[in-house]
């Protein structure tokens, strides 16, 4: 009848510093993720549109090998190929950060190339009649109105990100899955973790986006 | 750097068997196609149905797909998969719950299945949605004022547009799913991810296996994306650029 | 034909529509004009139920659309309908814009509809496009299209929201003239537009409409002759000054 007599959510009190630790990974590995990926992604989609075809080429090809592999099978590799180029052993953790970081890169690029685009080209020659030279025209005019345009989806993104940051799982990465996953083990209960930790992520997403839908609506009006 | 190259790993034989290394990943990648094809049926099938019904006037059913979308949207997919996998066999009827969990053949298969194609859903009805309210309003109106019902409306009206209209979306989504199918590894679905590490441990060629497991990814995302192509080229209404308005 | 009751509908808050009543006899042409934002549009799409209304009744060929009973897709069946923006359906070809709702709606089979089709894109002159796509006519030919489609339903009305507004002024008089035919048949016509021209030439009535209200409601010549509200005579002279 009550299946959930057979559930004791008692333990999940007892492991929430465990947890918080696991927490606090995740939200590290998607900030630096984010920062680092919008960075490296504006320059990679800087170097796209450049008229350097070299440049533009090498930049094009890794934002669509990126795109095409699953995120599991980049985090595989990086745990693998970094420790034979560096010749020492790297921890999950680290290896997770540097994954993350390069793969968001691509996908964050080709928010930022549609941000760019989405500017008039007249705000170039506008940058370019006052003098400014081509990295000052990027910085002052065209970058800061390509990444307002794009704020709502940029964060949508790193709502995605944050989400994917626990197949770290993959590698071992103590982030707030595999803290559960621990936790879940040593009490004996992992379903109750299981649901418990679900719900945090869900939580924790659905306001996101709820913030992410408010910012739009009010940048919509602004333009 | 220090790697010891091996091209000849393919075929030789695994440690624990008279199988090559070639024939675990040829049977990763079947694995790997049946999950995303099967959960890419679920995933059209019900994101189609709950994307309509996101538009309707009726408020109960409009709330009702919003809660579908909202509830498979905001959960990882790889922590959607283990409460499929070990919460909700503990949530049915005492007999079915037995069964589930000690008799139902290729359960991790299907779990998978069913995982991947509600979490594509929840993504696939948010694009049937756009597709339907990128339409003009006068559309809808036109379909009405010559005597079709709602439903009709919807059918042979506002659902044909839309979904023309969708498809390059529809093609990410679609490249989507086959990657996300690599997270069945979590639960033990032989698929390419679970093959690659599987051969990486037994073999010790890492960088061989990942980069054949790479090609071969690229290869099946490459045949959805120019079978997508195709289907938009065939699907393309004369006089209509791209499909915007 | 169609009894407009004290019609009066609201956004929210914001009211768009206050008490309007009129009629439209069997065989009659109506022309219903006024400024942008003044409700006409929304009051034509009352009458086959396409914009819900909160207060007063329509009836048409002594139906209710007001009444919740109401079958309303089997009424707007036999009412024609005409849109600003064509309305053609993309991804159809011209026959099949034409045929659609004949073996949907009406059910009949698709030889008869077919021959239908065929007949009314011969009577708009189009009978050469039949299998295009509508986004490879021009406006004026969709709009012509869109007239035989929606006469192909046979009905026993037809309501035009704005035929022409939309349309490059070379291509305006190619659907007129088509409209011009359907009058001079004897077709119940309500029109929504600014064609003054087409309004002295076939229109029995002429109503204005300001500010969600009909301001005035007469006989053709007496419109044109002496409007008697100010806004009326206000709005002739914007329009008829060119």
């Amino acid at each position: 009848m009550s299946f959930f007599t057979q559930f004791d959510f008692s333990v999940i009190a007892p492991s929430l510093p465990f947890l918080w630790e696991g927490l606090k990974f995740t939200a590290k590995l998607t900030l630096i993720a984010m920062a680092g990926g919008i960075f490296l992604g504006t320059l990679l989609a800087l170097a796209r549109l450049s008229s350097i075809t070299p440049l533009a080429m090498v930049a094009t090809w890794y934002v669509n090998l990126m795109r095409s592999i699953p995120l599991l099978m980049v985090i595989l590799w990086f745990f693998l190929v970094i420790p034979i180029f560096t010749g020492k052993p790297m921890g999950a953790e680290t290896s997770a950060i540097i994954t993350f970081t390069a793969f968001e890169a691509a996908y964050f690029s080709e928010i930022m190339r549609a941000g760019i685009q989405s500017v008039p080209r007249g705000q170039v020659y506008a940058g370019q009649a006052l003098g400014m030279t081509y990295w000052q025209t990027m910085s002052y005019v065209v970058l800061p109105q390509a990444f307002r345009n794009m704020l709502p989806i940029l964060l949508t993104q790193t709502i995605i990100l944050f989400q994917d940051t626990s197949l770290v799982y993959a590698i071992g990465a103590k982030d707030l899955l595999k803290a559960a996953e621990i936790a879940g083990k040593n009490y004996g209960r992992p379903i109750e973790m299981y649901v418990f930790v679900a719900l945090v992520y869900f939580v924790i997403c659905f306001a996101l986006s709820y913030l992410v839908k408010h910012l739009q609506a009010r940048t919509a009006i602004v333009r | 750097m220090n790697y010891h190259w091996n091209w000849g790993i393919f075929l030789q034989q695994v440690q624990s068997g008279d199988e090559t290394y070639l024939d675990w990943l040829i049977s990763g990648l079947g694995w790997t196609v049946a999950v995303a094809l099967a959960a890419w049926l679920i995933a059209l099938v019900l994101g189609s149905l709950i994307g309509t019904l996101r538009t309707v006037p009726n408020r109960g059913l409009a709330m009702v797909a919003t809660a579908h979308v909202e509830l498979f949207r905001n959960i990882p997919l790889l922590v959607q998969l283990l409460l499929w996998f070990f919460v909700v066999p503990e949530l049915l009827p005492r007999d079915l719950s037995l069964w589930v969990k000690q008799d139902m053949p290729a359960k991790e298969f299907f779990t998978a299945v069913i995982c991947l194609g509600l979490f594509t859903s929840a993504r696939v009805a948010e694009q049937v949605r756009a597709g339907i309210q990128s339409l003009s309003r006068g559309q809808k109106m036109a379909g009405l004022a010559i005597g079709f019902t709602l439903p009709q409306t919807y059918r042979y009206v506002l659902l044909p547009m839309a979904f023309r209209i969708i498809i390059p979306p529809l093609t990410s989504e679609f490249m989507n799913i086959i990657k996300n199918s690599s997270v069945a590894f979590a639960i033990g679905v032989l698929e390419l991810t679970f093959q690659a590490r599987q051969m990486q441990e037994d073999s010790e060629q890492g960088i061989e296996t990942y980069l054949a497991v790479t090609l071969l990814y690229f290869i099946v995302a490459f045949s959805a994306n120019r079978g997508m192509a195709l289907i938009e080229r065939r699907t393309r209404v004369p006089g209509y650029i791209g499909g915007a308005k | 034909m169609i009894k407009i009751a004290n019609i009066s509908k609201w956004y929210g808050q914001f009211r768009v529509l206050t008490d309007c009543s009129t009629q439209i006899t069997k065989g009659e042409v109506v022309v219903v004009c006024g400024p942008s934002g003044s409700g006409k549009s929304t009051l034509i799409k009352c009458v086959n139920g396409l914009e819900p209304f909160q207060q007063g009744d329509i009836i048409v060929n002594d139906i209710s659309i007001g009444d919740p009973k109401t079958n309303l897709p089997q009424l707007r069946a036999h009412v024609g309908m005409v849109f600003q923006h064509f309305e053609l359906f993309p991804h159809m070809t011209i026959t099949q814009n034409l045929t659609i709702g004949q073996v949907k709606v009406l059910g009949r089979s698709k030889d008869e509809a077919h021959q239908r089709a065929l007949q009314l894109l011969d009577r708009v002159g189009l009978n050469s496009q039949a299998d295009k796509f509508p986004g490879q006519l021009s406006g004026g030919q969709q709009q012509r299209v869109a007239i035989a489609r929606a006469l192909a339903m046979d009905p026993i009305c037809m309501l035009f929201d704005e035929p022409t507004s939309a349309l490059d002024p070379e291509m305006i008089n190619e659907v007129l003239d088509v409209m011009v035919g359907l009058a001079n048949e004897g077709m119940t016509m309500m029109v929504v537009s600014h064609e003054m021209g087409f309004a002295r030439k076939v229109a029995n009535r002429v109503i204005f409409m300001d500010n969600g209200s009909i301001v005035e409601d007469a006989a053709t010549e007496e419109f044109f002759g002496t409007p008697r509200s100010e806004r009326a005579q206000l709005f002739l002279s914007k329009i008829l000054s060119h």
